[in-house]
């Protein structure tokens, strides 16, 4: 489903994943608008993990995954031949359920992604500030700026999962994915992270999975209903919760399963 | 159950507890600085403790660069690899063939061969290959230990997979890997039928790789079996219980390793 005078940043077409003979999704076929958040909603075990990992190519370190269909970034194909995942998921970065920084200082879990792809210049200070930068975006400079050197597990979860935020935004991808980011936090931590996806589609664009139906109405733009590996229907957020089309949509906003 | 427990205790007390009793009155700053006199029955043990600590340095350093290597290739990179089986399957058939067969083959390759005579070189570098196996494992272990959430995040970064292995997957199995070197230096300290036919037993201190040299278990061994003599029986246990104290050191501080590095793991998830 497409919608006019959008920009298109991801054209998912024909989407099938198989994990060896089961399979996770059937033809999905979704527009990801630019600068916009498209949440992915639908009970545990729908494949919305799966279908927000075909996007960066992060099923291909799972062995056995197969994807079929295809997957457009910019209109170039990410599952084609002379593209590598590697560069993929450099340009879309991605935050996952369970926050997992490195065993690392705070400073260098920010700082891998940009030493890793050679993004660092000579000049003096330029790390630092691009380090700066990305934690006040992330929204936890001020928490973290005296402590830069001290172990990323010293952090709170809400914390740490800021820092996986940060770590991503620190090399500039120009999609994040998102998987279920509030699911081990508690409410203040959630506000503060739905807050900041609000900050952060005017410079990227955001796909978030999430199980939590008022989450989904409050941070997103667009909302796709998966149900048993296939996408229901996928809409403006407005519509897919006031308005659904799809009796199985209806039932699951209505709590009636899931 | 535990009366088995207690009878792998009883024994491990009473062989332990008879040498070191017997040995500890030996062991004093003169034994363990001094020259050995009249064959090592008068006396302290400075070569042979120079000795060993030599063999067991060639051994380590020889080893732990390729047991790494191998332990990244056959858990990262080899998959299901008809090589990662025979690399496995060699590894663990080195293990279990007996130390004088070792010392054989060292005797006939080093020594004799390529004309490295009995010496530190040749004793380390047979060594290297008897603790092969059992850093390899440790290194295939400690990788696995690492969470895949790691990986994931670095891959996520666009980090390619020789990165991932190198940034981030092989620093926090470090702690792990350093585990199986010390266990590694352990098993080498406490090693002799191998050593014998292949570091000698010359009880001079060592002046290069070349030197022939006598390890602290040969030494045990050749007082043990010369004619009885007070100063030789004393010093045989005296050298023992400084072996049996040098694998308790390295037995405690891979322990200790292991536990420092498990609670980090477990604080991370
Ligand atoms: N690595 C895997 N191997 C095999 N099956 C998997 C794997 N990951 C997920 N699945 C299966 O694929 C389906 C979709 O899973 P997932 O995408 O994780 O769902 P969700 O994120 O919506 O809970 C589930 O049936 C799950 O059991
Ligand atoms: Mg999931």
């Amino acid at each position: 489903m497409s919608y006019t005078g959008e920009r298109l940043k991801i054209v998912v077409r024909n989407l099938n994943v198989y994990y060896g003979k089961t399979q996770a999704l059937k033809d999905v076929s979704l527009d990801v608008q630019a600068n916009k958040v498209t949440a992915v909603i639908g009970p545990s075990g729908c494949g919305k993990s799966t279908f927000i990992r075909t996007l960066n190519r992060m099923n291909d370190i799972i062995p056995g995954t197969r994807v079929e269909g295809k997957i457009t970034l910019e209109g170039q194909d990410i599952y084609g031949n002379n593209v590598s995942a590697v560069e993929v998921r450099r340009r879309v970065g991605m935050v996952f359920q369970k926050s997992n920084p490195f065993p690392k200082s705070i400073f260098e879990n920010v700082a891998y992604g940009l030493r890793i792809n050679g993004l660092i210049t000579r000049e003096s200070g330029s790390l630092r500030e691009r380090i700066e930068k990305a934690l006040a975006d992330a929204a936890l400079w001020d928490e973290v700026k005296d402590r830069l050197n001290t172990s990323a597990f010293e952090l709170s979860i809400g914390q740490q999962q800021r820092l996986c935020i940060a770590r991503a935004l620190a090399i500039e991808p120009e999609v994040i994915l998102f998987d279920e980011p509030c699911s081990a936090l508690d409410p203040i931590a959630t506000a503060k992270i739905e807050d900041l996806l609000r900050d952060l589609k005017s410079k990227y664009t955001i796909v978030i999975v999430t199980h939590s139906m008022q989450q989904a109405a409050r941070v997103s733009d667009l909302t796709g209903f998966f149900l048993l590996g296939e996408m229901v229907e996928y809409g403006l957020t407005s519509e897919i919760f006031s308005r659904p089309k799809d009796k199985r949509t209806e039932d699951y906003i209505t709590g009636r399963f899931g | 159950m535990w009366a088995s427990g207690l009878t792998v205790l009883a024994i491990l007390l009473v062989i332990t507890g008879f040498v070191v009793i017997r040995g500890i009155g030996a062991i004093d700053l003169e034994f363990i600085s001094a020259m050995p006199i009249a064959g090592g029955r008068e006396g302290g043990i400075l070569p042979m403790i120079v000795g060993t600590l030599c063999i067991i340095a060639i051994s380590t350093i020889v080893a732990t660069p390729i047991a790494v290597a191998s332990g990244i290739y056959l858990t990262e990179y080899a998959g299901t690899h008809p090589l990662s089986k025979i690399v496995t399957f060699g590894a663990e058939w080195l293990a279990g063939i007996p130390s004088i067969i070792f010392g054989l083959f060292g005797f006939a390759f080093f020594v004799v061969l390529l004309e490295w005579g009995f010496s530190i070189l040749s004793g380390g570098m047979i060594l290297a290959c008897m603790i092969l196996n059992e850093t390899i494992r440790t290194t295939q272990e400690a990788i696995k230990a690492v969470p895949g959430s790691y990986r994931e995040a670095s891959y996520a970064l666009g980090a390619t997979k020789w990165q991932t292995v190198s940034r981030v997957v092989l620093p926090s199995a470090a702690p792990g890997i350093l585990t199986g070197v010390i266990l590694g230096i352990g098993r080498a300290a406490g090693e002799t039928a191998a050593l014998m036919l292949t570091a000698g037993s010359f009880m001079a201190l060592p002046t290069s790789l070349f030197s022939s040299v006598r390890p602290m278990s040969l030494h045990v061994y050749l007082l043990a079996i010369a004619e009885i003599h007070p100063g030789a029986v004393a010093r045989a246990f005296g050298t023992a219980t400084l072996l049996i104290l040098t694998v308790l050191i390295a037995n405690l501080s891979s322990r200790a390793i292991k536990n420092y590095y498990t609670r980090g793991l477990r604080q991370e998830r």
